[in-house]
């Protein structure tokens, strides 16, 4: 097992192994360390670090570096992320590649310094204006955000879409024992832009919107068919079925094993990719299932949403109930989940769907 | 004798601009420049939004369309992986000046290694000749129906001359398209901006005045003289910040 190190550095390196030639962003806590790691790191290695004017501009920054078909990464934190919605709407559009890190904290508007998942909807549905999602990735721990960075570009290039690498406040200022991938040599796209028109493109007010959107669903539709990513357990023979992702997930893990040893029969899918949302993992859940629990660190509930969708999707001849148990900020402890699982099952707490 | 002129393939195209707007000479001026530098299979543009978008369809180049105001942001970041390979930021004055201020300002702040050209036709002119921060005091324009009041909307400024003073930039130059003198003045401001970036002297800006007959309200030629009698006396033509070759010539 590898040396202890800080969730914002190791994500950081690992980013460097993947291959990342330009980093631009601005300073936003709990992301910062990220930046400040690559500010050293990256000129190094003979590559781009630009501490830029804004969260805007540096985005901007990522979209010229993508553009010319090299591996570009931008990180921030909620409402840093905000101001980068513009551009990623205009990335995704142009159908370009790239990697942008949201070390989330808790919050409207400015938010607060607490760690959380609160930018789930916006990160899952697209974020910017018009009509696109992102691949998110959300992982459990520092060794998982540090083996899904390569793939967070591998996924991006693939599909010509931009990734959310999609952490929390605490996973990035924690520290734990991690193996680190080794280097790799990206080659530049053939896509690319290089300056001598290789590549036909047509002008705005030359497009075949219809056209588009047809060819943007099938991307979508290829994705979800193939890229969904989760870790489950104990869901065949489950009479309540757990969700939740990140740090929540990590610890729901923990609590169903008590659980378990209590005699419930318990289980959990934690989605690994939260768009695309793991239906497939449901498809494995006991048809008999008495109901879904969401647990997750924002304060209204919402990957609830997509957990309600895709049992009814995956359990159609009856309305199973899917519960909600939010922490607002932080990672739910063991306590948390097994209190509130209590207060499902003596039927002291409404179901949400 | 006469000389024929003949236009280079990257901007021989029908861009659908106004008749009497002066962004297609502007244009060929550029692509003029870059074939004359050996560029022409070396070049990236990123598009500004507005009348600039036009390029879009237009030029037969390597160009992006940019988030509004952002050109010169994405402008550094292809200059930053690919130092090799020439960038021309082509904006407007609403886009380059007003939302995008930020952005193109910073640019000059870290002398990045590009070059900007941004048409100055003192109002915005794809949405309809909307006041913007470059419409001269009294300009009557649709957010401006009684003439541009400076006490409540700011001063017209001068953007050249504002980074060729504050930053330790590389080139910077205003010129017209109102004469064939201007206009050959303005190609070779245009071509000392590609040239400082080809030498890797830093950042290059260089404004256009243009005419906008459509949303001044004027016939072309009346246009023209607009920039002349109204536009030059605010933005004077030259050069700002003189590259270091130039100085010693």
């Amino acid at each position: 097992m590898g040396d202890m190190i800080k969730g914002n550095i190791a994500i950081a390196e690992a980013a460097v192994r993947a291959g990342v030639q330009l980093y631009a962003g601005y300073p936003i806590t709990p992301s910062t360390e990220i930046m400040e790691y690559l500010s050293g790191r990256l000129p190094e290695l003979g590559r781009s670090f630009i501490q830029a004017e804004s969260e805007v501009s540096s985005i901007n920054m990522v979209m010229g570096a993508s553009a010319c078909g090299f591996r570009s990464l931008t990180a921030s934190s909620g409402p840093g992320i905000s101001l980068k919605q513009e551009c990623i709407s205009c990335i995704s559009d142009e159908e370009l590649a790239c990697v942008v890190i949201n070390v989330v904290r808790y919050g409207n508007g400015l938010g607060t310094l607490y760690s959380s998942q609160c930018d789930y909807f916006r990160e899952t549905r697209g974020g910017g204006n018009g009509d696109y999602r992102c691949i998110v990735l959300s992982p459990e721990s520092i060794q998982e955000a540090v083996d899904l960075m390569a793939p967070a570009f591998d996924l991006a290039e693939k599909y010509r879409i931009v990734t959310i690498f999609m952490t929390e406040g605490a996973l990035g200022q924690m520290m734990e024992p991690c193996d680190m991938p080794d280097f790799i040599e990206p080659k530049r796209h053939s896509w690319a832009l290089n300056g001598t028109y290789s590549n036909k493109k047509i002008g705005i007010f030359d497009r075949d919107s219809m056209k588009e959107a047809e060819a943007l669903n099938k991307k979508h539709e290829l994705i979800k068919a193939n890229e969904q990513r989760w870790e489950s357990g104990q869901v065949e023979d489950a009479d309540y079925v757990f969700v939740a992702f990140g740090l929540p997930g990590r610890s729901v893990k923990g609590a169903v094993k008590e659980l378990r040893e209590e005699g419930h029969k318990v289980g959990f899918i934690r989605p690994i990719t939260t768009w695309p949302f793991p239906e497939k993992a449901f498809a494995e859940v006991n048809p008999n299932v008495k109901g879904f629990i969401s647990v997750e660190a924002n304060a209204t509930g919402q990957l609830v949403d997509d957990v309600a969708l895709t049992a009814k999707k995956v359990i159609n001849e009856r309305n199973v109930p899917v519960w909600c148990l939010p922490c607002v900020y932080g990672v739910p402890t063991l306590k948390f989940t097994k209190e509130g699982f209590g207060r499902i099952i003596n039927g002291e707490l409404k179901e949400v769907y | 004798m006469a000389k024929e002129r003949i236009v280079p393939v990257m901007s021989d195209n029908p861009m659908s601009f106004c008749p009497g707007c002066g962004h297609g000479i502007v244009i060929r001026l550029i692509t003029e420049c870059l074939e004359e530098l050996n560029q022409l299979d070396n070049i990236i543009f990123p598009i500004g939004v507005g009348c600039s978008s036009l390029l879009g369809g237009g030029l037969v180049a390597d160009r992006i369309h940019c988030p509004h105001g952002r050109a010169a942001s994405v402008a550094t970041g292809m200059k930053r992986v690919t130092p090799e390979t020439t960038i021309v930021a082509y904006q407007g004055d609403g886009d380059a000046y007003n939302i995008g201020i930020s952005e193109t300002l910073n640019a000059a702040y870290r002398n990045e290694n590009i070059t900007v050209v941004t048409i100055n036709n003192s109002n915005f002119g794809m949405t309809g000749g909307q006041m913007s921060w470059t419409s001269m005091p009294k300009q009557k324009t649709t957010t401006s129906p009684k003439g541009r009041d400076c006490e409540l909307t700011g001063q017209p400024f001068r953007f050249p001359e504002m980074v060729a003073d504050q930053f330790n930039i590389a080139y910077s130059a205003r010129g017209s398209v109102t004469s064939p003198k201007n206009v050959n003045k303005l190609k070779r401001y245009i071509k000392n901006g590609i040239q400082a970036q080809l030498n890797g002297e830093g950042y290059s800006v260089i404004e256009a005045l243009s005419p906008c007959p459509t949303n001044w309200g004027l016939n072309a030629l009346k246009a023209m003289e607009r920039v002349e009698e109204e536009l030059v006396p605010f933005y004077p033509l030259g050069v700002f910040k003189e590259r270091e070759e130039n100085k010693n010539a």
